[in-house]
């Protein structure tokens, strides 16, 4: 059983969180000027990167949405951060 | 030297102490250039130089692999071979494979294994029940074998499964595909390869890419752990490591990597001669020829590239095996492993041009590559050999994610994922 970091509630179970996808997966502005390769990219293109990763999370025991630095072949989690703030890109926010 | 494999040469060789025996496929080292190169040494990789040989006449033909051939999802899987699913297309594309395992063995003079023991889905409810009369009907009008089993049938066939009205998931009846079954794994891959290196294939292993070799726009081959390897049409079939290396030649796919456990339990003698599986539990599982119960569940939802299953999914699958089968808590477990599976927001796999020209794709196939294997060869042969889409390959085809015309298996036949 491997524990998460929720920044919210400290160290929990794997089974407690729901993967979100990337971080930086931003929807795209502007309606009708979005070509279907954009939306394609948003809504079905992923990074899905081997070894270090930067991903949306959710701990569904508290529900709160958080960004996890981890690598996807060791597991080892750097570290998870509050949406908005632990520099680069914050996932979304 | 023997090169047929028969009960007779089986004879012959053991008067001559099994000497004779002929390796069953070369060691080549890499030519610099290939008429068509296949990267991935798994059933899918293999089985595509088999068919460009045999069908499309192709001989200047090589597959890499990075590590050893079958030794990825091929030789990870649970061995389940059906064609169970909803929709024309799936019924298409995993009936013609189904239907190539059948004749396989004789054809590449390779004892596949092939067991066609049926498989049973369970329904659990009256809602379940009317579900499952739905897929019987798609699966018959589709072309395929089905037949609806109420709880009679589902106790003839599995005298072992809890049935109690007490159970956490009571059995109603389910959807009985009789054709289905279990093949060796292994031999899949092994059997492909010896005949692909008869006809000429060169297969070489412990050869990992490294980058893509692209001119023009174009890809012109790859270079890898043995130098540069050059081929006019490059084949991808690396199942869990295609967004790797999608990656490396410039583009995203719609996948994520997960990994998909399974294990199996001591041998013991013979008590279950189907395939089951428990939409409710998430488990499924069959009795293999040496006896071990082989039984595997849902993913890990862990992205990963790890090749190791997590223990909570491993504690959902005995607990939901013992529900099931409670004649089976004495049991002990073995072995447990995971292959790196991709998994496509459609549960549909992907064939077709890559978005670098000359770049084939044979990937997505999720939590079901292995019965797949003889199709999956058939229609990137025909890709690779010809530039063009077998009509049953076109409606798998990247663009499906950017026209919105999704084949949705998840919500069409029910995969766990």
């Amino acid at each position: 059983m491997q524990l998460f970091p929720c920044p919210f509630c400290g160290p929990r179970s794997e089974s407690e969180f729901h993967f979100g996808g990337d971080a930086g997966n931003h929807r795209p502005e502007g309606f009708r000027d979005v070509t279907d390769s954009e939306w394609t990219a948003y809504l079905y293109e992923r990074n899905n990167p081997r070894g270090a990763a930067n991903e949306i999370w959710m701990h569904m025991a508290c529900g709160e949405v958080f960004r996890m630095e981890r690598d996807t072949v060791d597991h080892r989690v750097a570290q998870s951060f509050v949406l908005g703030e632990g520099g680069d890109n914050g996932g979304m926010a | 030297m023997t090169r047929h494999y028969s009960a007779l040469s089986l004879f012959k060789e053991g008067l001559r102490g099994q000497k004779g025996w002929q390796k069953a496929w070369r060691s080549p080292a890499p030519k610099p250039r290939y008429d068509i190169l296949i990267i991935g040494g798994g059933g899918h990789g293999l089985a595509t130089a088999y068919y460009l040989a045999k069908v499309h006449n192709i001989r200047n033909i090589a597959v890499i692999e990075k590590g050893w051939l079958g030794g990825g999802n091929t030789g990870r899987n649970t061995t389940v071979v059906r064609s169970n699913y909803f929709f024309p297309e799936s019924t298409e594309l995993y009936d013609l494979a189904l239907r190539l395992y059948e004749t396989l063995g004789r054809e590449i003079n390779y004892n596949i294994m092939l067991s066609q023991r049926g498989i049973m889905t369970l329904a659990h409810s009256e809602a379940d029940m009317e579900m499952a009369a739905r897929t019987v009907n798609a699966m018959q009008i589709n072309g395929t074998d089905a037949e609806l089993f109420g709880i009679e049938d589902v106790r003839r066939v599995l005298p072992l499964l809890n049935v109690s009205p007490q159970a956490r998931y009571p059995v109603f009846g389910g959807v009985w595909q009789g054709r289905a079954g279990t093949a060796r794994h292994d031999a899949v891959a092994w059997g492909y390869a010896r005949a692909a290196d008869r006809l000429g294939v060169d297969i070489i292993q412990t050869c990992e890419v490294e980058e893509f070799l692209i001119e023009g726009g174009r890809c012109r081959g790859v270079k890898t752990s043995l130098g540069e390897i050059r081929a006019e049409r490059t084949g991808m079939v690396v199942a869990g490591h295609s967004s790797h290396l999608a990656a490396k030649a410039g583009f995203r796919l719609p996948i994520t990597s997960y990994a998909l456990q399974a294990c199996v339990s001591e041998p013991i003698k013979p008590v279950l001669d189907t395939v089951v599986l428990s939409p409710g539990t998430g488990v499924y599982a069959s009795q293999s020829d040496k006896g071990e119960l082989v039984v595997g569940g849902a993913l890990d939802r862990v992205p990963s590239y790890g090749q190791r299953g997590n223990l909570p999914v491993l504690e959902d699958v005995v607990t939901g095996l013992l529900e099931m089968f409670p004649s089976f808590r004495q049991l002990r477990l073995m072995r447990q492993w995971a292959g790196i599976v991709d998994v496509t927001p459609d549960s549909s796999p992907i064939l077709g041009e890559s978005p670098l020209p000359g770049l084939f794709l044979n990937c997505g196939w999720g939590t079901g590559g292995f019965k797949a294997i003889p199709a999956g060869g058939t229609l990137l042969a025909h890709l690779l050999a010809t530039g063009k889409h077998h009509d049953v390959s076109r409606p798998f085809d990247l663009d499906r994610f950017s026209r919105g015309r999704l084949i949705d298996e998840a919500a069409g036949s029910g995969i766990a994922h």
